[in-house]
């Protein structure tokens, strides 16, 4: 089996080993106040943090492009309150939009 | 004034999201063999691994050159965030046996923001399964179809595929930035995964950003908004 194939597999493994642990654990660790505040805190700072290194990193450099235009017409939509799909297009076409203009 | 939410609100919500986050997997299975992975490897990940920042995480690495175990491990410390989805979701689903198994799958970033922001603990289940299997069906198809247009879709940029994915995490940390202790908490995040993104390797600065600001959190943020002191 190839190393990818080997990559592959410990993804797989991996990620589904993590959220049946998720469904596993005890309810006396559950219940534990540290436990429930860093479940609060965990998506924010991982979200956010994919939220930037998604928009404005390419590789290892942090760049910005039409990417921001995008993520600008997302967030005002977001506060609109309008729903994900039709967010999630506006902010494509408009970052589509900008480097078809050479931006 | 406000109305009770109705199942059906509940289940159009989780349709529309479902629908809407399933057809990047387009953008997946594109970026898959673009990146070397196999049609089957593309899929293999989504049926199998089905975490889709995860599964970004692992082609990030494998197209930068990086050795895919180093991807797999990225991706898997990035999987960690699911562990405290289920923490969450468990009272809420109270799953047992091969019930508990099955539902593991679905437990993603999607299928539990569907759910926690239900009150009605019915509809927060509600919201999880149709959320996390309607993303799953869809997910699984586009996978397979981007990974047979592969190259013939080209660069992915040109659609702007990258700013919907960078749209899809804002969508997603929206809800949860309901404080201005979670606003300043992102913030922290942001600005550190940004500064450690020349210095670290790929899907470094994602897991150091969020760990930084757990912490920071759990040691600054007050656990009840009032004061229980006597």
């Amino acid at each position: 089996m190839s190393e990818l194939w080997w990559g592959v597999l410990m993804v797989a493994i991996g990620c589904y080993g993590l959220k049946l642990l998720g469904l596993s654990v005890p309810e006396r660790v559950l219940e534990h106040p540290l436990t429930v505040r860093a479940a609060a805190f965990i998506p924010v700072g991982l979200l956010a943090a994919l939220v930037v290194v998604q928009g404005f990193t390419d590789g290892s450099r942090v760049v910005v492009d039409a990417r921001l235009a995008g993520l600008v017409v997302a967030a005002v939509l977001l506060w609109r309150k309008v729903p994900f799909l039709p967010m999630l297009i506006a902010a494509a076409a408009t970052a589509a939009l900008v480097r078809a203009l050479g931006g | 004034m406000s109305e009770p939410t109705s199942d059906r609100t509940v289940i159009a919500d989780s349709l529309g999201v479902g629908v809407g986050v399933g057809l990047y997997g387009v953008s997946f299975g594109a970026l898959a063999t673009t990146s070397g992975l196999s049609v089957l490897q593309a899929c293999a990940l989504s049926l199998l691994a089905f975490t889709g920042a995860s599964q970004f995480a692992f082609l990030g690495v494998v197209a930068a050159g990086g050795a895919p175990a180093t991807g797999a491990l990225t991706a898997v410390l990035l999987g960690v965030r699911n562990t405290f989805y289920g923490i969450t979701l468990a009272p809420v689903l109270k799953v047992r046996g091969l019930r508990r198994w099955a539902t593991a799958h679905v437990v993603i970033d999607e299928s539990t923001a569907m759910s926690v922001v239900r009150a009605d603990p019915r509809q927060a289940r509600l919201g999880f399964y149709w959320t996390g299997l309607t993303i799953f069906a869809i997910w699984n198809l586009t996978t397979l179809l981007g990974a047979l247009a592969g190259e013939r879709i080209g660069d992915p940029r040109t659609i702007g595929l990258d700013a919907a994915v960078a749209a899809a995490f804002l969508g997603l940390l929206w809800p949860r930035l309901d404080s201005p202790a979670s606003r300043l908490l992102a913030l922290l995040a942001a600005a550190v995964a940004l500064g450690l993104v020349p210095l670290t390797p790929a899907g470094a600065p994602i897991i150091i950003g969020g760990i930084v600001a757990v912490l920071v959190g759990l040691r600054f943020v007050p656990s009840t908004p009032r004061s229980d002191d006597e």
